[in-house]
């Protein structure tokens, strides 16, 4: 028969099957849409229902207007003026990023708490008892507003100064010739050229405000992510908790459809050619400070204070807390991590070159189902992990009862195969974004030329292809590495009896009002997330003009997931 | 003796609707260098990969050294077809150095016959100091020279070239050319050769294929694909030159507006019947002394000659190239003389 069909046709199958496989949680989740309706869930819609939705849907509200205000100015301020420490500046803005937003929750309730450096402090200069004064409660929905937004702004600044930096500055020019001053052309020309990026942006912070379990969970607000939680484990219904993950699902699927829109609008209104940027505008003495505080602030608020503050208590209770479990934590952790992304690099892999060898319409749909969890909040996926995988234990150990009568307990659910399953679902998109991507730039005659050589075609790409993107698959490892390190639902709905991963121990410790003890948990977190931070700085800093947005949906990923 | 080492019969392939190549049949003999010719999208590069393997035709059949390659139930894949491929963008692997990219192909001998190999073909291409650079740091003309190494390394039976000087300056296009031609002479390798470039095709090829539309409009050597086109399309490809009206005296004699042209005129056209007469510029010779004196109505000054634009009649226009000492004003008159040894018509 016609030997390519079938070769193709087995990797064509292979893709079938993984997406297949990947698209198992959502599909289990949305299914419960269909199931008949229980009296919990009646009790749901009657009671909470209104409060997650409104809840969820203010919480977006206030983080795009923090992301949006911090991004949009940030951006403009370090691509288009000249202030002193803009060079720094500009990559530094990103590291809030490598802090999980639940990490920064505990870390400012800790500083501001009655009992925190900052309120004693105010109580002792002033000399103020415990009811002389008003002091705002960060446990509150302005408070995850005001986390969410410090560490979710870099998404819409990187993506907001890619935009502007691709601007044609003949366009500006232009408009200046024309007559606009420099502020009117900014808000004429520049913002709305910019805006498929920036709502790019703006999707993705989104995004990761509806999977944010951690923050709103320890703040004590009600949203879709805590509720599922809520059902699943105080009520113990599975299927009023899957009718909640799947009413979440409609809001995610509004955003991915936003975002996939926005990018496609992104290529029609950005340049592809690289042309010589205007010149920066220098900011006068006074400007300049004031655009030095704007950059700092959120630096400051979003990376610097909490991360002085976790070494503080790190180093304050390390005698304490860093001993042989602490040691062992992290080993779990880093192993899991390392197995995670070892797969998922594999897997990605496979699927980036079975659509290379075969760039048909359906194996590129295909891929793109397989990476669509990057936006399902980790909760959601874990109930759509679990729910199939129990049935399968359950029958078999059914069948080994009835046969050899003898319980086989929970093989899949019970184990680290569900939970690293679930972070293959829902990190997938990053190593297939960043395989993708990076195998796109390799000319197709490169593997023409190895096959008129004699090589098959797993061979070319041992031979030629993996070498050549040696760098980018170790990036790619490395972010799906920082991405398990940080994920919190997920893990701490599916993690096995007795197996903590740091992101567990830090929310555990954190839920007993035990923040300082937290710190050592939390800092390896934060210091592991800046490695990939420092990635993408250099990268951005030492090519100008590779901008994100202009790339495929998919090649986007790797500064899209790695926050969490 | 020669045998045919490459045989095409009656390949096609269609993209959905579009039909890229169209029942195409070629023979190449052993040593030979063959040259698909035509503009672009004419199926050239298509009809090259389906000969390679990396396209898979819906019909026909394809044979090297005799093997089938490609017919309707055997598709060998590229890897088993003992082909050598040149490409347009070279596809040097940037991860290796010269060396290592000459002995890719190489595998199966030993490291010492391979490293042999490698010193030899680098060698004959003039670049063995360059083994250890990395592609990056050649120049367009030296890459050019690796890719073609790499091909040959393995011997292959068939060596492939995709537009291989397109890429390249067209100052170095031509003398690389050649040298390509006599490296591959040299290695005694059978190769065929796709460009849009007629003097590439003609400095290089022994046999060259004319391909448009998808169809193989003629497959002839160089010297009767310019001096016998079978067509229309392809006198009006190949070269420079013009189509006069005339009418058929006997079938040796043409009546044109030029005068009486003496030559074998086909046997299928019959007296008095109308035809376009192909008149190159080498079949008008200038001459002052002639009686016969059009006028110049432009002028193309080319270095070592003068390309003339001579008016015959308000619907005419003939070429005539002479040597650049012969400086006539435009809108003077010039003389000529009919030479055509090479008659071709075509019925109207």
């Amino acid at each position: 028969m016609n030997w390519l069909k079938t070769i193709t046709n087995r990797w064509q199958f292979g893709v079938t099957l993984i997406t297949l496989l990947f698209a198992v949680p959502v599909i289990t989740v949305i299914s419960f849409v269909f199931e008949e309706q229980n009296d919990v869930w009646q009790h749901l819609v009657d009671t909470v229902l209104i409060d997650y939705v409104s809840n969820s849907l203010l919480l977006m509200l206030g983080v795009t207007f923090g992301t949006l205000s911090i991004g949009i100015t940030t951006a403009w301020l370090t691509s288009i003026c000249e202030f002193p420490g803009r060079k720094i500046f500009q990559w530094a803005l990103l590291l809030p990023l490598a802090v999980p937003a639940y990490i920064i929750a505990y870390t400012y309730t800790g500083m501001l708490d009655f009992s925190g450096p900052l309120q004693t402090f105010i109580r002792e200069f002033f000399g103020w008892g415990l009811r002389d004064y008003w002091f705002p409660e960060v446990r509150s929905i302005g408070g995850a507003m005001m986390m969410l937004s410090l560490v979710l702004y870099p998404y819409v600044y990187l993506l907001t100064r890619a935009a502007f930096l691709e601007q044609s500055s003949v366009t500006l020019e232009a408009s200046r010739s024309l007559g606009l001053g420099p502020w009117r052309s900014f808000f004429s020309i520049a913002l709305p050229m910019a805006r498929p990026a920036i709502i790019t942006g703006l999707s993705l912070a989104l995004m990761e405000t509806l999977a944010d379990f951690g923050t709103v969970e320890y703040f004590g607000i009600t949203t879709f992510t805590t509720g599922i939680f809520r059902t699943w484990f105080g009520l113990g219904d599975a299927s009023a908790a899957s009718q909640l993950a799947s009413t979440l699902l409609v809001f995610v699927f509004v955003l991915i459809i936003i975002e996939r829109f926005s990018r496609r609008q992104a290529r029609y209104h950005q340049h592809i050619g690289r042309q010589a940027h205007a010149r920066r505008i220098q900011l006068s003495f006074k400007q300049g400070w004031i655009a030095f505080i704007a950059c700092a602030i959120p630096l400051l608020l979003g990376f610097g204070l909490p991360f002085l503050q976790l070494l503080a208590w790190t180093i304050e209770t390390a005698e304490e807390m860093i001993n042989s479990d602490f040691y062992a934590l992290v080993i779990n952790s880093l192993s899991l991590a390392f197995v995670t992304s070892l797969l998922a690099l594999i897997l990605a892999l496979f699927m980036g070159y079975g659509q290379r060898l075969n760039n048909t319409p359906f194996i590129r749909f295909m891929v793109r189902i397989a990476s669509m969890g990057y936006a399902i909040p980790g909760t959601v996926i874990a109930i759509g992990v679990v729910i199939p995988f129990a049935w399968v234990d359950n029958t078999i150990d059914n069948w080994a009862r009835n046969q050899f009568d003898f319980s086989t307990g929970l093989i899949l659910s019970g184990s680290l195969f569900a939970l690293i399953f679930s972070y293959l679902v829902r990190f997938l998109a990053v190593s297939v974004g960043s395989v993708e991507s990076s195998l796109g730039k390799i000319k197709p005659s490169m593997d023409d030329a190895a096959r008129s050589m004699g090589y098959k075609p797993l061979q070319v790409l041992k031979k030629v292809h993996i070498p050549i993107m040696r760098t980018t698959l170790l990036t790619a490892i490395l972010l799906v590495f920082v991405d398990v390190l940080k994920e919190l639902p997920a893990t701490l709905l599916l993690r096995p009896f007795n197996f903590n991963t740091l992101a567990v121990r830090a929310y555990e410790l954190a839920a007993d009002e035990r923040l300082a003890d937290a710190s050592s948990a939390a800092i390896m977190i934060v210091l592991t997330g800046i490695i990939p931070v420092i990635l993408l700085s250099l990268a951005i800093t030492k090519n100008q003009f590779e901008p994100s947005a202009k790339n495929e949906p998919s090649a986007n990923k790797n500064e899209k997931k790695i926050n969490d | 003796m020669t045998k045919p080492l490459l045989q095409l019969n009656d390949i096609s392939l269609s993209y959905g609707a579009h039909a890229v190549i169209q029942e195409i049949d070629l023979e190449l003999q052993e040593g030979e260098i063959g040259c698909l010719l035509g503009s672009s999208g004419c199926g050239k590069t298509t009809l090259l990969r389906s000969i390679a393997g990396f396209e898979i035709p819906d019909q026909g059949q394809i044979k090297i050294r005799n093997n089938i390659m490609n017919n309707n139930l055997i598709k060998i894949p590229p890897e088993q077809r003992n082909i050598g491929m040149v490409f347009q963008d070279f596809a040097l692997f940037p991860h290796l150095n010269v060396n290592k990219n000459v002995a890719f192909g190489l595998s199966h001998l030993s490291k010492k016959a391979a490293a042999q190999r490698v010193n030899e073909l680098l060698e004959m291409i003039g670049l063995a100091e360059l083994g250890h650079k990395y592609p990056h740091q050649l120049s367009g003309g030296q890459q050019q020279r690796i890719a073609l190494a790499r091909a040959l390394a393995p011997k292959p039976d068939l060596l492939l070239l995709d537009e291989p000087f397109s890429s390249l300056d067209v100052e170095l296009r031509e003398q690389l050319a050649t040298e390509v031609g006599k490296i591959i002479k040299h290695e005694g390798i059978t190769a065929i050769l796709v460009t849009h470039d007629q003097h590439e095709a003609f400095a290089m090829a022994d046999k060259v294929g004319l391909l448009h539309n998808g169809k193989m409009i003629q497959w002839d050597t160089p010297y009767n694909l310019y001096h016998q086109p079978s067509t229309h399309y392809a006198a009006n490809f190949i070269g420079q030159g013009v189509m006069i009206p005339g009418k058929i005296l006997d079938h040796q004699t043409i009546k044109t507006e030029l005068g009486i042209i003496h030559g074998k005129t086909p046997d299928s056209l019959q007296e008095n019947s109308s035809v376009d007469v192909l008149i190159r510029p080498d079949d008008i010779i200038h001459d002052d002394n002639s009686q016969h004196q059009l006028e110049i109505i432009d002028k193309v000054f080319r270095g070592a000659e003068f390309l003339y634009t001579l008016k015959v009649n308000e619907y005419t226009n003939v070429l005539c190239i002479t040597p650049s000492h012969h400086n006539h004003p435009l809108n003077s008159l010039l003389g000529i003389t009919l030479d055509v040894t090479h008659v071709v018509v075509f019925k109207q």
